[in-house]
This record gives structure tokens, sequence and C-alpha cells, in this order.
């Protein structure tokens, strides 16, 4: 039957069908409090686990005593690694092909690693029985400080690994050209060498994490509940752990009360929930406390950089990095196979290098293992906050302005793709136009002249600047996996005889808006209302396979996958309306939720009308079943390179040291935005991210492993009054490759911005004191005193 | 979320009741006020007393008035009240100063001022500001009624003059004429414990300085009570000199410790500049010339 | 010990032990999940719920302390079907992200909102900076604050526009 574009739901602002500031539909549950979070969940006969954690950071177990405990009414068990071992689940691989204690048998390796597990009818008894264990520790000296892991002197910690002679976790990784980059050093007009720690810190989601495990001994049915950032791959690491069929493991993932990378990695907790059900035949429930949270599960950086950069005829040419990763006591970075370093060298940034070179060796110590966590885009945090405290460094060396020393340097809009000097293909930008769009948001000029007249006065302003390009979005296939399984995402659509539809995707959202943007994007490319569509994620058994949400995936891969998956049933919806409108697929045209014949625009087919036919009884194009759906598994012909300017404007009173950020400015450039209200929010959640890294974010340890910053007493994040009215600009320029022209963004502001504020603290410093050439993060009062009086230490 | 170990519960209905009580359960027993030192004490299991006593309906122990020439704060005055009291403000505006850093909005609701006192944390705010202004607390017990000094009260850290058995029932503050005090705190976020705090109230007659008290906050195993800064600056006229002078002296009285909010030089540095701005601050107020 | 708490209205009594902190109280009540926890130590206010009108840590308070007393959750911001204006405002300026933070901070906006309704005669708004320091009990790691003090501002316009008065 023909239809006409009166029938078509018209769009608004306020209603976009496709991309827009569309409100959010998963609002709904949120704002009432009828969330689904992990700890929400009770189901009937759950029992609560608990952990005990090692007060040692290095030590032998001589003896674990459980039997005070057991005594305790409603405790129903207590785990050891012993009691696993007879199951097979004393150790567990990681992410990173090594191996991790679920339970410490032999010698726990970090203060706080988990010790025995107890299984009790309620949370509150099964803490009462923690004190009640007793464990007979043999202390050993720890390995705290990363420079001198490799002495030869250094405690083995992982003599559990029979060829483990020392503490080296990876062995060197290189990128770039060592020789060429060599001589792009000699011919330099000028070098500047300095060393860079990016302080250990930690993602720290509100939620912490924690797994509901509920095996079904009849049906040999494992479900879990998990807050997980990438269910189905841990599905298939369960079952190769547990030795469990993967089909009979099912993982829902309700709502996640943010992820940041902190809920990537397995812990050891979710094994001994997996374990307490198996051995009870009930739902047994672990969900963290916040210091486990802080203490225990994956932390990020803690890199120990050695750098120099060099620059010729006023532009820089070349950059040399040797960089130590502190993995912690296991390794269990995530990244891909090919990448032991992430995408650390990435660091040859923005800037037209003519050579690079970059060297990575990541070694054990007695801490938490982790490292690859908090919005890091796979090291990108490192790389950008390398490249971006060096560039500005350099240009204070040659007496240059520091967007100067950038504009002159940067890739031309004409060079893309550009091939970097360590192997990266960067795919659109147009550099120069977005750092004036921040220069001009920000008065730039203004800005200086302010600080003039302040520092006249001896007021302490700063101006720091940061321009970052990060590669997000892993990856194709042919370059990258995670423990051999491909990151590409896979997508389901079907459209309902109704005309409704639901799209089925691998991401999971932690609070992206997946369920408003993936909408979204079939709202686009089909025209159906974004109402219309439901977004159907978080369940293993209900949605097509993918490597899940981190990295800033979702856009870029599941994103593409959504696209190119609403394609096909477009093309399909073509060649059935075709066969209505009894005319040829190429006569017909599209406009948004209507194929019509191209001669007479009159006669066409709403996709509601293409649906019920789809379903009816009446005749289908040749060679094709009936219905309207399609699936497909994306594989991303590259990664998308979201770049941006920032510009940070700091206060630092001259006799406290305190340092207030007054302006942040963030002009970001992710390609097409789907939903430019949520993009802000993403980059708005980022920028303060980098103030509490730049300004107060630090897990310190003291000689002997304990951990000082354990609770958010002393893990301190900033509020509503640390963090500044943020001030956003975009430009857009589309990604070449990516179906929408989208690049991802989650993880950008976390990216861009601590080099940006750290930058104007110096440039607030050496207002003073022109000799300052660096402080590490974070610049916390007692720091930036220091600093200022001419002793600027390292953290720890 | 970490939880409390077992205990047992009452709900005092009258001051005398929780006194009894107090004797009854003996050293094992707590006063719980508004909670927010004791309750985190007790999820962590630093804490684990087995009887507590609810004081929070004793609505006899919650008032902020004047009686002739003394200002008198109930124990059970809210943080909040303290922060929003135009009788405070008027007299003592380092309340104000104080409250407005002291931890967060909803916290406030809840913390008392004699819980505040009575758990002693060396970095607290109220002690440093009832020290500057040379308050005194009444205490009640089995034994009666006694009046406690700041200067006497804390002694050491977590540990205050008031007995096992005994409840502090009220601060007492004497108006005199020409006063000004103000609170200067430095904290690495808002809602932190101080780095270092200092309070200072100044009393000021014919243009030179009668009394001046400074109570300093983080500075040491308990509140610092920097006397000879304070008495610095009797008989003298204000100066930014002056100020400099007692920050010094300050200073030297300072015993901060080394942690993770900072090193002992940068503490003595704050405990300097705090208490020069605070006795400006102080001065400005004095003078009714707030700067 | 037997308590009575008064929540969103209605009366919950149960049988409790004297530990049992508030928050587990609240959320030991069916359908009442929506206050959160994310801490130790009193720090994150996911927890934060109207005691007595106030806001107060629920996760620092012991149930039996709350006994003959009213709360209000988050659940209860909701009345016959009609969102309250700070749900509508959070909703508006998206101001929620992962939504774990979210009670908390709308049930410090209702009680910030009330207070300064009461005190503020002459119809003047909140500043930015005292609705920072009124959220800043409160740690929200999605949204970097920004569209939270909008939803607050955009809650505040409402209700001078409608006139509307929520009653504790």
């Amino acid at each position: 039957m023909a239809t006409t574009t009166e029938n078509l739901p018209s769009a608004t602002q306020e209603r976009p069908i496709g991309f827009g500031r569309l409100k959010r539909k998963e609002d709904a549950r949120f704002i009432r409090g009828k969330g689904n979070y992990l700890d929400d969940l009770r189901l009937p006969g759950m029992l609560h686990g608990a952990i005990l954690r090692s007060p040692f950071a290095h030590a032998r177990i001589k003896s674990i005593d459980t039997s005070r405990a057991l005594a305790l009414p409603g405790v129903l068990g207590v785990v050891t690694a012993k009691d696993l071992e007879t199951l097979g689940l004393a150790w567990m691989p990681t992410i990173s092909y090594d191996t991790q204690a679920v339970l410490a048998g032999d010698k726990v390796r970090f203060q706080h690693q988990e010790v025995a597990f107890v299984i009790a009818t309620d949370e509150y008894i099964a803490r009462d029985a923690l004190p009640l264990i007793v464990v007979d520790y043999e202390p050993l000296p720890a390995v705290v400080n990363a420079r001198k892991a490799l002495d030869p002197d250094a405690p083995l910690i992982r003599d559990d690994k029979p060829e483990q002679t020392d503490n080296l976790a990876t062995p060197t990784w290189e990128a770039g050209d060592e020789e060429a980059t060599d001589r792009v050093f000699a011919q330099a007009d000028t070098v500047i060498t300095q060393d860079i720690i990016y302080p250990r810190c930690h993602p720290a989601p509100m939620e912490t994490c924690g797994m509901v495990a509920d095996f079904n001994a009849e049906t040999g049915q494992l479900t879990l509940y998990n807050g997980n950032q990438a269910p189905h791959a841990h599905r298939t690491v369960y079952a190769h752990v547990a030795g469990l069929a993967e089909h009979m493991i099912r993982i829902i993932v309700a709502d996640i009360g943010g992820g940041f990378g902190n809920k990537v990695p397995i812990y050891p907790g979710y094994v001994c929930a997996i374990a307490g059900s198996i051995v009870t035949g009930k739902p047994v429930k672990w969900i963290e406390d916040r210091s486990e949270n802080l203490m225990s599960t994956g932390f990020a950086r803690d890199y120990i950089m050695h750098a120099s950069i060099c620059a010729k005829d006023g532009k820089i040419t070349g950059l040399k990095v040797d960089a130590l990763a502190d993995h912690g006591a296991f390794d269990s970075t995530a990244q891909p196979t090919k990448f032991p370093a992430g995408f650390f060298h990435i660091c040859c940034g923005s800037y037209d290098l003519q050579a690079s070179h970059v060297k990575v060796k990541a070694i054990y110590s007695n801490k938490a293992p982790g490292g690859v966590a908090y919005r890091c885009s796979f090291r990108v945090t490192e790389a950008v906050y390398l490249v971006e405290r060096m560039t500005e460094a350099l240009a204070v060396e040659m007496g240059v302005d520091p967007i100067e020393l950038r504009m002159r340097s940067f890739i031309g809009p004409d060079q893309f793709p550009y091939e970097t000097t360590t192997g990266w293909t960067y795919d659109s930008g147009n550099y120069a136009k977005t750092m004036k769009v921040a220069m001009e948001i920000a008065g730039y000029e203004e800005l200086r002249s302010e600080q003039a007249e302040k520092r006249a006065r001896g007021e302490l302003m700063g101006i720091g600047i940061s321009f970052f390009t990060e590669g997000v979005g892993a990856g194709p296939r042919k370059h990258m996996d995670i423990l051999g399984l491909a990151m590409n995402d896979g997508a389901d659509l079907r459209v309902h005889p109704s005309g409704q539809a639901v799209v089925s995707i691998s991401a999971q959202t932690q609070g992206q808006g997946h369920e408003t943007t993936f909408a979204q994007i079939v709202s686009e490319e089909l025209g159906i209302p974004p109402e219309d569509v439901q977004v159907r994620h978080g369940d293993t058994d209900k949605s097509p396979y993918g490597l899940g949400t981190y990295g800033s995936r979702s856009t870029p891969v599941s994103g593409g996958a959504v696209a190119v998956v609403t394609r096909k049933v477009r093309d399909k919806a073509r060649r059935i309306a075709a066969t209505m409108l009894e005319t040829r697929p190429e006569d017909l045209g599209w406009e948004k939720g209507r194929w019509f014949v191209k001669g007479d625009p009159e006669k066409g087919a709403l996709i509601e009308d293409i649906a019920r036919y789809a379903y009816s009884g009446a005749p289908m194009p040749e060679g094709m079943e009936g219905g309207l759906d399609a699936q497909v598994m994306y594989d991303p012909p590259n990664l998308t390179y979201p770049y941006g300017a920032y510009i940070a404007v700091v206060d630092i009173d001259p006799e406290t040291a305190e340092v207030k950020v007054r302006r942040f400015i963030a002009v970001d450039d992710c390609g097409v935005r789907i939903n430019p209200m949520i993009v802000d929010g993403q980059i708005h959640g980022g920028l303060a991210e980098g103030v509490g890294i730049a300004l107060m974010e630090v897990l310190t340890f003291d000689e002997s492993g304990n951990c000082l910053n354990g609770s958010f007493m002393d893990y301190l994040i900033p509020t509503a009054l640390e963090c500044p009215d943020f001030e956003l600009g975009e430009t857009v320029t589309p990604c070449p490759h990516h179906p929408l022209g989208a690049k991802g963004i989650g993880e950008s502001s976390n990216v861009g911005s601590p080099p940006a504020i750290v930058n104007a603290v110096i440039d607030a410093l050496r207002q003073k004191d022109p000799s300052l050439r660096h402080i590490d993060m974070p610049c916390t009062p007692d720091r930036v005193w220091a600093a200022m009086q001419g002793r600027p230490e390292p953290p720890q | 979320m970490q939880t409390p170990a077992p205990c047992d519960y009452e709900r005092a209905t009258t001051v005398d009741g929780a006194i009894a009580a107090l004797a009854e359960h003996g050293p094992s027993a707590r006063i719980l006020a508004g909670g927010h030192s004791l309750i985190p004490m007790m999820k962590l299991r630093l804490a684990t007393p087995e009887y507590l006593i609810d004081i929070n309906d004793l609505d006899e122990l919650a008032f902020i008035r004047q009686d002739g020439d003394l200002i008198r704060i109930g124990a059970m005055t809210r943080h909040v009240e303290l922060l929003s009291s135009e009788l405070l403000a008027r007299h003592f505006p380092v309340f104000a100063d104080a409250e407005r850093v002291i931890a967060d909005p909803a916290v406030r609701n809840r913390g008392t001022i004699g819980g505040s006192l009575c758990q002693a944390d060396p970095s607290e705010d109220l002690s440093a500001v009832c020290a500057a202004l040379k308050a005194a607390v009444m205490v009640r017990g089995p034994r009666g009624e006694r009046l406690i000094g700041m200067h006497e009260f804390h002694v050491g850290p977590y540990m205050t003059a008031v007995a096992a058995d005994e409840i502090l029932t009220e601060v007492r503050l004497l108006v005199r004429p020409g006063a000004g005090s103000a609170h200067e705190k430095v904290e690495r976020r808002a809602g932190d414990f101080a780095i270092l705090a200092a309070s200072a109230a100044v009393w000021i007659d014919g243009g030179t300085y009668v009394d001046a008290g400074i109570g300093l906050g983080a500075a040491g195993p308990t509140t610092i009570d920097a006397v000879e800064a304070a008495e610095h600056l009797q008989g003298k006229a204000p100066s930014e000199e002056l100020f400099q002078a007692a920050g010094k002296l300050a200073a030297e009285a300072a015993m901060p410790l080394a942690d993770t909010r900072g090193p002992v030089d940068y503490k003595r540095h704050l405990a300097e500049v705090l208490t020069k701005r605070a006795l400006h601050r102080a001065t400005a107020r004095a003078l009714q010339q707030e700067a | 010990m037997q308590v009575t708490i008064t929540i969103n209205g209605q009366e919950v009594t149960r049988d409790v032990e004297p530990r049992l902190l508030l928050v587990h109280f609240i959320r030991d009540t069916p359908g009442l999940t929506g206050t959160h926890w994310g801490c130790d130590t009193s720090n994150c206010g996911a927890c934060v719920v109207l005691l007595d009108g106030q806001a107060v840590k629920s996760c620092t308070t012991l149930a039996v302390m709350a006994d003959g007393h009213e709360v209000r959750t988050v659940e209860g911001l909701e009345v016959d079907g009609q969102l309250d204006p700070v749900q509508l405002g959070f909703h508006e300026t998206h101001a929620l992200q992962c939504g774990f933070c979210t009670p908390g901070m709308m049930m410090t906006a209702r009680a910030l909102l009330d207070e300064h309704a009461a005190q503020a005669t002459g119809g003047e708004r909140l500043t930015d900076h005292e609705i920072r320091t009124a959220i800043s009990g409160g740690i929200c790691r999605c949204t970097g604050y920004k569209n939270i003090v909008a939803a607050i501002q955009w809650a505040e316009e409402y209700e001078a526009a409608h006139q509307v008065r929520q009653e504790a």
C-alpha cells in the first residue's frame, strides 16, 4: 500500500529522529530510584560472602585457623586456598596471560590480598566472622619502589612461577626507530630531558565491584549477576577457568554504577562467589566495601618515564621515552595482545615529528594488580600526559608561547590519513582549527595580559595548554585481540511487524547512555522514532558477542556495528518495498523512514508498512526470507582518533600553595556527534577526573607496602567546589572510515585534562621562579609548596 | 560497606538518666550524640562499644542563648545551628568561619559541638575555636557539675578532661567588649580535616589589645594553645608586623606530625601564615572594619 | 529491638539489631533500594535521605536512632504520579549518567530548595557557589557536577514559576 510523507512522525529539536540532543530514556528508572544495581538484587536463599584480606604487603602464610569463624552462628563456610585447590580454582588466568591467586596459599603479595572467603546468612555476620579467622604470617621485605624492583637484591615476588627469577613482569617493548631518533636529536637546536611520573590512582566508581553467583546443580546452569564491562569475554574465561560449558554460563548485567575500567578485570571475589555457589547450591552475593575497592581492584597508571624532546627551526622534531610500568603483584593489565604497553606509543602526539622511539618495560611490586583503567584508552592517558608536559617544557626552554610551538608543529589537515613515527594511522584532523576555537573561548590574549598584571603584584596565575590525539575503538581483528578474542562487536536488529524494533548490542553501558544513543543510531538510519527502538544489552544469553565497553569502544565499534546492521535492514526493506511498489530497487529513493519511487515521490512505503508486509504471507523478493532483521559482526578498519584542545587557568595562593582551577576550556573533536548532550556529559565527567588526578588523587604506600589512601578520607575525589564551570566548544571533523563519521569520546577529557592543569600550575609557579621545570602530580598544597621552596619531589 | 560490631542501645530521656546509664554500664558504654565521629569508627571497628546511650532526645541540651555576659551553647547544638546563629555571628563570627569548612552540610545537620569537643580529634576545628575564645565547658557526672577551662580540656589525642562517667553539657563564652575573631583553615579538599587551622580571638580597647587567644588545629597531638603568640599582642597596637611576629611564635608553638596531609615544615609554615591571617581578620572585625 | 520508622509516609516496623545502619534498614524494605551506599567513611553522599526534613547520611545513622522519626527517600519524591521538580530538572539537564549518586544528590537538592524557599523571602535565586556548597558532601564520578548545578537551578526556576511547594 502506498503511504505518503504526512504519515511520517516529525522530528523536533526536543525529539530528533536520529542524531540530536535527545533526553535519555534510561533516566526514567534512575530518577525514581528504580535502578537495578548489583546490591539491589535479592534472590531467595541468597547467602553473603566477605573476604579476609592480608594486612601485610609481602608475607608467607604459615597457617590459617578458621575454626572460630566457622563456629559463629550464621556462618556456613570459610573457604581458603586449600579448598579452592580441590576445585582447581586457587589460581586464575589474568587478561594479560599471567596468573593471579584467587585466595593466597603460599604467601601474600600485596596488602589487602584475598586470603579467605566467608559465606554466611547475612552480610553483618559474614563481616563479624572475619576477625575470628586466625592467620599466622611471616612478614617479608616488600618491593614498593618500582625503580628498585629489578635490583639484584630485591625480594622475589613471583616465586610461584618456576621460570621467574626476578621481578620483571613484561620485557622491554619498543616502538619507533631508535637510530633515526638519535640522528634527529643530534641535529636539533634544542633538547630537553625530564623525568616524569604519572602516579598511581584509581577509577573509584561510586558503585563498588561485586557479584551474585547462582549455580543450579540440577540444570548445570551458572547465572552470574555482575557489574561487568565485558560480560561476553568474562563468560568465555569462566568457561575455561571453571571447566564449565560456556553455553551453560549466563552473565546478566543490570545497571552499573560507574565502570571507568574498574569493572573490566575478573576479581578473586567473583571466583569465590562462584565457588561458594557451586559448593552450597545457593546464590552467593559478594560485594566489596570501598577500602577493598581502593586497595585491591584494578588501579590506574603508575608509569615512571624518562623522556627527551627536541626541536629544530622552531618545530618539535623528535621524542624519546623510556618508561617503567609498575603492574603490581600480578599482571592483570588489559590491552590487546600485540600491545603489552597498550597504546602508550601514541605519545608521538599531535605533532609532525621526524622520528620517535619508545621503550616500556613492566615490573612486579608488592601492590595490588592492575594498571590499565580509569579512562586511559590503554595507556593513552600516560602517553598524552608525557608528550604534553614535555611540549610545554620545551616551549619554555625555547622561549616560545606554548600554543605557538604547537601550531608550528601540528600535523597539517592535508596530511591525513597520517602515518606516525610509531606506526599509527591517524584518520582525520584539523588541529589548528580546534586550537583556535579554544583560544577564542578562553580569551587567550586577555588571559596572558591578566597574568602579566598579576605577576607584577606577586600573584600566581597560570595558564596551561594541552592538545591531544588519542586512538580509541579497538579494533581491527587483524591486529587487536584480548586473550585471543578479536575485538569486534556484534549487533542484531529486529524490526517487529508493528514497525517497532529491538537492537541487541554487545556494548555494556555504565552510564554512557546507550539505551538512548544506540536507539538514535537506528533512528537515524531507519527513520523510526527513537522511542520505537528498544536497546537490549546486559545479558550474554540475549546479546551478540563483543569485547565490551572500555577504551571508548562503544561508538567506534558497537556504534559502527549498529549502523551497519541497520543499513542491512534498510537495504532489505528497499528490496521488499520494490516488490510492494512493483518497481526495481534502484528506482527507489530514501528519506528518513521511507522508500519512495524516485519518479513519483508520492508513491512510497514507510518502514512500518514494509515490516508488516515482511511478516505477512505476501510474496517476498526472489530468494529473500520473511521478517525484517539482520545481524552483523563489525570489524573496524582502524581505530578512530578523536582530539582536543584544552586550556586550564589556575590561581595559586602564594603563601599557602593552594591551587584553584578557575577555568577550564575544552574543545573536543570526536567527529560526528550522535547526541551532543551526552557527549558534553562525558566530557564534563572526565574533566572532573582530571582535576582530581592533577590535584589530589593518588595511591601511596609506605616502605612496608601499607597503602596510605585506602578510604575516601584519604583517596580524595573532587567535589562540586573543586570543579570549575567547564566551558566546552566543539569542532566536527568526521571519521572517514566509520559508518557514521563518529569517533569515540568517553575517555578524551580524562586523557587531555591532567597535563593542562599541571602545565598551568607550573606556569603559575614560574611567575615567581622561572627556573622551575617540572612538578609531579598530584599538585597538593604541600607538594606545591615544596616546589616553591625549590625542591619539587616525586610522590613517595 | 563495613559494618559495626554487635552492641546494645538505650535512648536517654534525661541528662541524669544518661549519666546513670553511663555509670551502670561502665567503660564499654559510649554516649551517642550526632554519631558522625562514633559511628564511622564503629564501622571500621576502631571503636567497639558494647553499650550506646543515645542522647539525641535531650532537647534541654540544645540551645544557644545569652545569659548576662555569658553566651551558653548546649552540647547537643548541631553544627548547622552554630553556622546560622545570629547571636554567635554577632559576638563570635569565628564559629561561622569554622562551620563553613567543617565536613559537609549533611554531616553538619547531625554533628554536635559536644560530640566534636569530646571526640578531641587533634584536627578538629571547634576545639581550636573554643581554645582561642578561652571558653569553658560545663561537665556533669555522678559527683556533680564542674567547669573546665579549654586550656585544661585537651589532654591528648582523642583524650579530654571529661571523665568516663561524665557528660559535657554546655560550652560557655564570656562576652567582653571589643571582641573580634576569625578562623583560617587549609585543607586538601572541601570537607577534609585541616592540614592546619588557626583560630584567633582578640579583644581591643583604646586601640590596643587587652587580650587574645590563638588555637591551632591539626598542629600537634592535641589542639595547640599558642599562648606565647597570643600574649605577644598584649598592650600593643595592631599592625602587619605584629601579626607576622605572632605568626612566627605560633609556628614555634606548633608540634605538627608528618602525615599524608603534609610534612612538618609545610605545616609549621601554615601555622605562621594562618595565624597571621586569622589575627588580621579578627582585628578588623574587632575594629568593625571587615577586611 | 523493635523500631518504627515512617518512610515516605508509611510506617515501617521491624525487629532490628541496634547496630543496623539506617541505610540498610531502608534498603531491606521492599521497593526501597533507591538509597545507595558508596563508601565506608561518610564521604560519598550516595546514602543521603531526609530525616525529619533534613539531609542526613543514612550510612552514619543507626536505624534505632530513627525510631519514631520520619524519613523521606528518593522513592518518596514522586507524589501521586507527579515527579518532583528536582526529578524533572535532573532529567532535563542530563544531570545523571550512571545514576548511582543521583538519589543522594536529588534528596540533597530537595532539602536545599525547601530550606532556601523558606528563607529567601525576596525571591533571590541560589548562587552557583551556594548550590555547589550544598552538594559538596556528595561525590559524582560521571557528570563533573556542571549539569547537576544546572538541574537544581532548573528546579528552582520551575518552582518559582509554578509556586509549587513540596511538603516534606
